[in-house]
């Protein structure tokens, strides 16, 4: 199968000047849950309503599932589900009201439609207030009734804009979950933006900061945070006295830069912290000397944002 | 075109079923043009004595006037529906997916049609039981209730547009206060256009609402003028067409300002 999402060099401004879009790039591969991280007014949202067909680029390329969103949004838009900022739900009626006409405009009928309907319901764990009209409901339920909306025909790409934004703590937390649970258990690919860090560093795969209508980084969590210097080793030792041995012990690990001494702690950057650990472990055994404690820190994207936007992340 | 069909059916029900969630809409619906046929009933009833009115009695002309005047008043906020969809971010999620873009449109002129149709009926009845004749039969009411459905079609079309274009409850507030009762009265709705200056009765013949008094009153007459009745039914028709693919159109406006 060919990429779930590509845009290419896709611009757009809005009346009054705004460049929402400046030569945005990207591809998110089948069964991927990609992150589009960024501050508010970054570009994240103009990219998902032009994915979705909302619409329109002034100038570059895209297709989703295949389809150009161009030329062919009619058949993007029967291969997406999409859980927008708002939630966009009908607040008079039922909330299985909504997901039934929700399911009909994607040519779900009959039995499919009814089985599919109590199916989701059951899994997003509505089925009790699905009677009720939607208005009354939490903020936590009205999100999973729009997941549990954009789900109904089983799309191959799903957009995400900003899925936890303004949920309490614990809704975010089980929302998370979910989002977690769908991309390991279905087979579609994910798009997913948000200004929180921590999200994107636990639900994505791959991810690509945007800044100012544009990608300035991208890779796997894990690689936008090797790209910075390393990891921060730090060592404890068990007597303080053994500090001159240690020093010399660990000058011979080449794996370790930077190494400062404070007392009986000892700070330094490694390339890969993990890798790292043993070598100097064993150098230290070797020497005769005790480890109290040992720890790895991973550089957070925090650090990663400051360093590709030039600034602290501040969303 | 099935697909059209479909889903404006589901989209037209989607609306109904708010509706009758909100019996004080319904009731307003039904009370408003009884006040009106009501008070102007009473107010102009010795208009009919004037040399050259040439109706017999006044309830009996008023009946289409209030009509037409309930179809254009209740359809020219339809704009406001488009409004809230907008806001509440339902339109957004609706053109995310594969719905006919005109089916968006077209169920809630058809919601608006139905209430409208409901209005006609409800002032026909008051009408007869106040005492009005209707010398023209089921033919000549059934002229009136299409006519009527058709002007508002062109009416609530148009107030889709404005908001769609104009995404501001101010404008459409402005435009429908400001159209209602030029448009009323530069009708037959409440005085025999014989009576009318000439100037205004020149407007009057480029106005639909007098289009749609004239099909209706030829139809309701003792002996109904077809002729006129089908002219008139025409031009209705080809501007209420107009008036919908117009509406449409509005989401390629709507698809850049997003």
């Amino acid at each position: 199968m060919s990429d779930a999402v590509t845009a290419h060099d896709l611009g757009k401004s809005y009346p009054g000047g705004v460049r929402a879009l400046d030569g945005l790039s990207l591809t998110v591969r089948p069964g991927e849950v990609f992150g589009l991280l960024g501050p508010n007014g970054a570009g994240k949202s103009t990219t998902v309503k032009i994915l979705t067909t909302l619409a329109r680029p002034d100038s570059g390329t895209a297709t989703v599932a295949g389809h150009d969103v161009l030329r062919h949004p009619e058949r993007v838009r029967r291969h997406i589900g999409v859980v927008a900022q708002r939630p966009g739900l009908d607040p008079m009626a039922s909330g299985r009201d909504n997901l039934t006409l929700q399911g009909r405009l994607f040519g779900v009928h009959g039995r499919e439609l009814h089985r599919r309907t109590g199916e989701l319901l059951e899994r997003f764990d509505l089925t009790a207030a699905a009677g009720r009209p939607t208005r009354g409901w939490s903020g936590g339920m009205q999100r999973r009734l729009d997941v549990a909306m954009a789900l109904i025909h089983r799309p191959d790409v799903l957009f995400l804009d900003e899925p936890t934004t303004g949920l309490d703590p614990e809704v975010r937390a089980a929302m998370w979950a979910e989002i977690a649970r769908l991309a390991a258990e279905e087979s579609m690919a994910i798009l997913l933006t948000t200004h929180y860090l921590d999200e994107a560093d636990r639900l994505a795969a791959r991810l690509a900061i945007v800044d100012e209508g544009r990608i300035v980084a991208e890779g796997t969590p894990a690689e936008l945070k090797g790209e910075l210097r390393g990891d921060a080793v730090h060592l404890e030792l068990a007597r303080a006295a053994d500090e001159p041995q240690a020093r010399q012990a660990i000058g011979a690990v080449t794996r370790l830069r930077e190494v400062s001494f404070d007392g009986p702690r000892l700070s330094a950057r490694a390339d890969d912290g993990a890798a790292a650990v043993p070598a100097a472990l064993a150098a230290l055994e070797n020497a005769g000397i005790a480890v109290a404690t040992v720890t790895v820190a991973r550089p957070s994207l925090d650090d990663v944002y400051l360093r590709h936007a030039g600034r602290r992340f501040a969303a | 075109m099935t697909t059209l069909v479909t889903h404006t059916f589901w989209m037209t029900n989607r609306r109904l079923k708010v509706l009758v969630k909100q019996p004080a809409l319904v009731l307003i619906l039904l009370v408003q043009p009884a006040i009106w046929l009501f008070l102007f009933g009473n107010l102009f009833r010795r208009v009919v004595e004037l040399p050259g009115f040439g109706a017999a009695s006044y309830l009996d002309y008023l009946v289409p006037g209030v009509v037409v005047m309930a179809a254009v008043s209740s359809n020219m906020w339809a704009g406001m529906g488009m409004l809230e969809e907008i806001e509440r971010g339902t339109m957004n999620r609706l053109l995310t997916t594969p719905v006919t873009r005109s089916a968006i449109m077209n169920s809630a002129v058809v919601e608006q049609a139905l209430s409208t149709a409901v209005q006609v009926v409800a002032i026909i009845l008051l009408g007869l039981i106040a005492g009005a004749e209707y010398p023209g039969g089921p033919a000549g009411l059934t002229v009136l209730t299409v006519a009527a459905l058709l002007l508002g079609t062109i009416f609530s079309a148009l107030s889709n547009t404005i908001g769609m274009l104009a995404r501001q409850r101010e404008t459409i507030i402005g435009i429908n206060t400001m159209l209602l009762l030029p448009l009323t009265f530069l009708s037959s709705a409440f005085m025999a256009e014989t009576l009318m200056p000439e100037w205004m009765r020149t407007i009057a013949a480029a106005n639909p609402v007098n289009w749609a008094l004239d099909a209706a009153r030829a139809a309701m007459s003792d002996d109904p003028d077809w002729a006129t009745v089908l002219t008139r039914c025409g031009w209705l028709a080809a501007a209420a067409v107009a008036m919908l693919l117009l509406s449409t159109r509005t989401f390629r406006a709507y698809q850049r300002s997003v």
